[in-house]
């Protein structure tokens, strides 16, 4: 796979690398490409902020530093970050209007990590608003639509990324997952889409939605990119109570682990009247692949699968409703103007800062926590929490890993779910577990229904990201779904 | 004063923590900085920033738990309390609820009769500090100062055992004693580094139910509180002799009027939605933790009073004043150890001259300008008679403004006592010879008048004669033959 | 509000219908067997890390400024507080 014969931008960022090694083109021809597709672009509203000036300008200063030789693992490549990772003097919106015109004073962890291994920052992508969203339609800044299907949503809340990523705008994207944000639109988009075990990746620098279940991770379109992106993600950070001290381990090298006696857990929970049929088959072809490669499937149970949803939908709107707070209008973001007392200014700032959704889930956990129903609500779903990672527990002393199908259906049309909040929050029926658990996930593309494109999710037990990104890459390897380009993106 | 009521108090006490950096944060922990140039973006709440659990914060804490007989928790827990305030920059502050890092102590107080009486500690949690709204001064603003977000507090509550104003002045007071001892506080109330509130209600005597109780706030000195808790309780008695009830309530201390109003409820509803801080993880500290936080535990006043009674034979109320303050314990111990007279002698002097030295300049035992080493010295001198008491006080004047050593400047001033009987005698005899009148209303029986005689041969001797053996000369000589 | 969030009049009744549903939604929680279990308050069950006692931080004065809606002379600002 020659850098020579194949589009710039359709290359991974691991053949990128080795293109850039090889002095096939510069970093700043790699930049300037992409920018000038991304610029082109006027359906898919996957940005909200482009850093081109900044772009160009840095990787210069990569091809520089290249021809010295002193240089770092992702050296002028490119990314793009999901706007809710703080970078320093650019705008940091969050997909909302009460931080419109934020310009963050620092830069997160993983954007300075990102930033000193090399890597050049196209822009800031587009996302649910404060990450609460399954459709990247809560967004202030507008919808972001499927580069396979433009009437279509491509899940969220890092549906900026994920297009980014499908449409080769860029071959890489940071995102974060709470409740399956990041393998939801890898899945719908037919991209690649990892969400590490908690406390793997540094929260500081990522505006918190819920604390206890949100993690930073990648978008890309093969296991491999996500390999090279997590060893400069992933580690201990002091900023960051619930970063975990754990060495991190050679995920580029441990890639090729292959798949002979692994043992694959199938959810008997998941093959169910919720899971559309198609998808169900495809998911399955992929389950006989892997068996083909020399795994051996083994039936599982998760018998509290179906408590996963309420159990997050109290949990993690409890954690946001505080976390939340901060956006008063008084010491950043946006002020409601001649507000005349402070009770208006807050009231106002928030209400007309945020959307339908985070005042929803605002709302939620306020509830829940309030006097007389915490016990009820949010120390109830904390236990049902405790249950549900024993089941998972539990299926790990059986298998290696679990894999199943990432999403019950494929994209759906946008405005199909934004009536009942119900229908868009069961769509993570699958992804939601992890999450709660803190165990690490991956979603790889695994065929097609009606053109749109299907996901495998494999997850692993706690820090067993090499275990799933090999499991990927092995199967990677005797598929091409994750090389099929949306038509219009070519 | 009130023989059919009993009063019930309890104290809360947020004493904020002597630490470098403030308690989830690297930001320093000053008092008096600039505006804002002491709140980082984590005290500023910025999106996206974490707290990190200051290490000496849960040291001090632990210190405290051991020192009031409490139990240190192995395990506690952070909780977010929720409420909106300006001066709170993450609309949550982060402190304990269910899980305090200490509970259960005790300490003992006098009671108004001067028995002992036991005083219980419910719990002493710690939490981070909110800012500074000022609301004067800003043309229809309220101006906020946000330094003093996430500074360490540690929150200490007492049962509802008190009984008066005067023992929960004892009360207060002896804390305030103990976290400077223990060096976890400075306990300056003027710089609000230690700030107290109190619940006070009243009860008909007999009654076990509790009555309804208020809440004093703004009480930042120990004069206010006495004030403040007198005048609640006179409030409350009156209420209830009239047939009215006490309504629960906050109430502010106004020192102007020496009155309590109630306070403008900040918060319409007072939910606070307590819930463990998904931040932040639970504490767990082990035994050896807080066994090596034992061997930092100093002498404690309690201890040390005793102690100065039996080992130096001091005045109780002396003992008392002299263990107030670590400094001044050491101070006087310091002095007693090289001055080989009676260790009352330098009580008194560190109590009495050098109290009135330090007072005179505001400033603190540790920068007196006398040594114990120095004092100890001049006291020496006093007991081997080379000066008087008196020539003492001047000597210790020269002293402090550096003159130089007592030797020194009793060399310089030529102030040795005049010791030798027959330079005195002869003095005495010339202020006889020079006053004939007093010396006949004397015969006559005017006893009073030796005291005119002695001031006579002191002003001829400029002071130094030695008293005593004056007095003797004067008397015998004196004497009508 | 406990939450300080100003509701539009139209939104209200739509707002109360799918919170109301919400709710329904997560009552199915009662049913959960939860009688001797240990709530989870962090999935990997850590322990607090303690950060040694010093001063890392300088002031975010720039920061302030150049963020803050209203500010002077240092001070953020908000219509006045009554106490």
């Amino acid at each position: 796979m020659a850098g020579q014969d194949q589009a710039i931008h359709l290359l991974s960022l691991a053949e990128l690398s080795k293109g850039l090694s090889s002095r096939d083109f510069s970093s700043r021809e790699l930049v300037a490409d992409l920018l000038s597709r991304i610029d082109g672009d006027e359906t898919l509203n996957a940005f909200i902020t482009v850093t081109a000036d900044q772009a160009l300008s840095f990787a210069e200063e990569c091809d520089k530093a290249r021809s010295k030789g002193d240089i770092g693992a992702l050296n002028g490549l490119p990314i793009v970050y999901k706007d809710i990772f703080c970078t320093k003097g650019v705008l940091t919106t969050c997909g909302s209007r009460i931080l419109e015109n934020f310009v963050s004073p620092y830069d997160a962890t993983v954007v300075e990590r990102m930033a000193s291994a090399g890597a050049v920052m196209l822009g800031k992508t587009n996302m649910d608003e404060f990450a609460m969203g399954s459709s990247s339609e809560t967004s202030y800044f507008g919808p972001v639509r499927n580069p396979w299907d433009s009437e279509r949503t491509p899940g969220g809340s890092s549906g900026g990324s994920a297009a980014a990523v499908a449409a080769r705008l860029t071959p890489a994207a940071t995102g974060t997952d709470t409740g399956g944000s990041i393998r939801q639109p890898a899945a719908l988009t037919g991209t690649v889409g990892l969400k590490p075990t908690y406390g793997r990746v540094s929260r500081y620098g990522m505006i918190a939605f819920a604390s206890s279940l949100d993690q930073a991770g990648v978008i890309t379109r093969t296991a491999e990119d996500a390999a090279m992106l997590l060893a400069v993600m992933a580690g201990f950070d002091e900023r960051d109570s619930t970063s975990v001290d754990h060495p991190v381990p050679d995920y580029v090298g441990g890639l090729t682990a292959p798949m002979k006696g692994r043992k694959i857990g199938i959810v008997r929970q998941h093959f169910d009247e919720g899971l559309d049929e198609q998808c169900a088959a495809r998911v399955k072809d992929a389950l006989s692949a892997l068996e083909q490669q020399g795994a051996e499937l083994i039936e599982i149970d998760l018998p509290n699968l179906d408590l996963s949803v309420p159990t997050y939908y109290v949990v993690a709107p409890a954690e946001c409703s505080s976390n939340l707070s901060r956006f008063d209008g008084v010491r950043f973001g946006r002020r409601a103007n001649d507000a005349k007392d402070l009770f208006d200014l807050y009231c106002r700032s928030r209400g007309e800062g945020f959307g339908a959704e985070v005042k929803r889930r605002i709302m939620t956990g306020t509830y829940v926590l309030s006097a007389g129903y915490y016990d009820a609500y949010y120390l109830k779903a904390q236990k049902v929490r405790q249950l549900i990672s024993q089941d998972f527990r539990n299926a790990f002393e059986k298998v290696d890993v679990i894999a199943g199908p990432t999403t019950p259906t494929p994209a759906f049309k946008l405005g199909d779910k934004t009536d009942d909040p119900i229908t868009m929050y069961l769509n993570d029926i699958y992804t939601i577990g992890a999450n709660l658990a803190g165990l690490p996930g991956i979603s790889v593309p695994c065929g097609f229904v009606d053109d749109l494109p299907v996901g495998l999710q494999l997850v692993g037990p706690h820090f067993a990201e090499e275990t799933i990104l090999a499991c990927a890459h092995q199967y990677q390897s005797v598929c091409d779904w994750h090389q099929r380009c949306p038509e219009a993106y070519q | 004063m009130n023989d059919a009521w009993e009063v019930v108090i309890g104290l809360e006490i947020h004493n904020r923590l002597a630490t470098n950096s403030k308690m989830f944060s690297g930001a320093a922990n000053a008092y008096g900085a600039d505006v804002n140039t002491q709140a980082c973006l984590v005290d500023l709440g910025y999106p996206g920033v974490l707290p990190v659990l200051n290490a000496d914060v849960v040291r001090m804490a632990c210190k405290f738990g051991l020192a009031i007989n409490a139990t240190v928790a192995r395990r506690c827990v952070f909780a977010r309390k929720n409420y909106f305030y300006p001066d709170l920059p993450k609309g949550y502050q982060i402190s304990q609820f269910e899980l305090p890092i200490v509970h259960d102590g005790e300490l003992m107080i006098k009671d108004d009769k001067g028995d002992d009486k036991r005083i219980g500690i419910t719990r002493a949690h710690l939490e981070e500090d909110a800012g500074k709204s000022i609301h004067e001064g800003f043309d229809q603003c309220t101006a906020i100062d946000l330094n003093r977000s996430g500074t360490p507090l540690l929150e200490i509550v007492s049962e509802p055992d008190l009984r008066s104003a005067k023992e929960a002045i004892a009360y207060m007071r002896k804390i305030h004693s103990i976290v400077r001892y223990l060096e976890i506080s400075d306990g300056n109330m003027e710089e609000g580094s230690f700030r107290c509130d109190a619940n006070v209600s009243v009860r008909p005597i007999g009654q076990e139910e509790l009555g309804t109780r208020t809440e004093l706030k703004n009480l930042n000195s120990f004069r206010f509180v006495e004030k403040a808790i007198n005048f609640e309780i006179n409030r409350q008695i009156d209420v209830l002799e009239d047939g009215g009830k006490v309504v629960q309530e906050t109430r502010l201390y106004d020192s102007d009027r020496d009155e309590t109003r109630p306070m403008r409820s900040k918060e319409e509803a007072n939910d606070y939605r307590y819930f463990p801080d998904p931040d932040l993880l639970p504490v767990e500290i082990d035994d050896a933790f807080v066994a090596e936080v034992e061997k930092t535990l100093p002498e404690l006043p309690d201890a040390k009073q005793l102690r100065f009674v039996e080992q130096y034979e001091l005045k109780v109320e002396d003992t008392e004043i002299l263990t107030l303050s670590r400094a001044v314990a050491d101070y006087f111990e310091a002095v007693a150890i090289n001055f080989a007279g009676k260790a009352q002698i330098a009580a008194n002097w560190v109590i009495g001259e050098l109290s009135a030295a330090l007072n005179r300049e505001g400033v603190e035992i540790i920068d007196s300008k006398i040594g114990p080493t120095d004092l100890a010295g001049l006291l020496s001198r006093i007991q081997d008679g080379t000066i008087s008491g008196k020539i003492a006080k001047e000597v210790f004047e020269a002293m402090w403004a550096g003159e130089g050593s007592a030797d020194e400047i009793i060399e310089a001033k030529g102030l040795r006592q005049i010791t030798d009987s027959s330079a005195i005698e002869k003095i005495v005899d010339a202020v006889i010879a020079a006053n004939p009148a007093q010396v006949e209303q004397y015969q006559s029986g005017k006893d009073k008048l030796l005291g005119f005689f002695v001031g006579q041969v002191m002003k001829e001797t400029g002071g130094k004669a030695h008293p005593g053996q004056v007095n003797e000369v004067l008397k015998s000589r004196l004497k009508k033959d | 509000m406990l939450a300080r969030l100003q509701l539009e009049e139209d939104q209200i009744d739509d707002i109360v219908a799918k919170l109301s549903s919400i709710v329904d939604f997560v009552d199915q929680l009662r049913q959960a067997p939860t009688d001797d279990v240990e709530p989870m308050a962090h999935p990997l069950n850590q322990v607090q890390r303690l950060r040694p006692d010093a001063v890392t931080e300088g002031n975010e004065l720039d920061a302030i400024h150049s963020n803050a809606p209203a500010v002077s002379d240092g001070f953020y600002l908000v219509p006045k507080v009554i106490e």
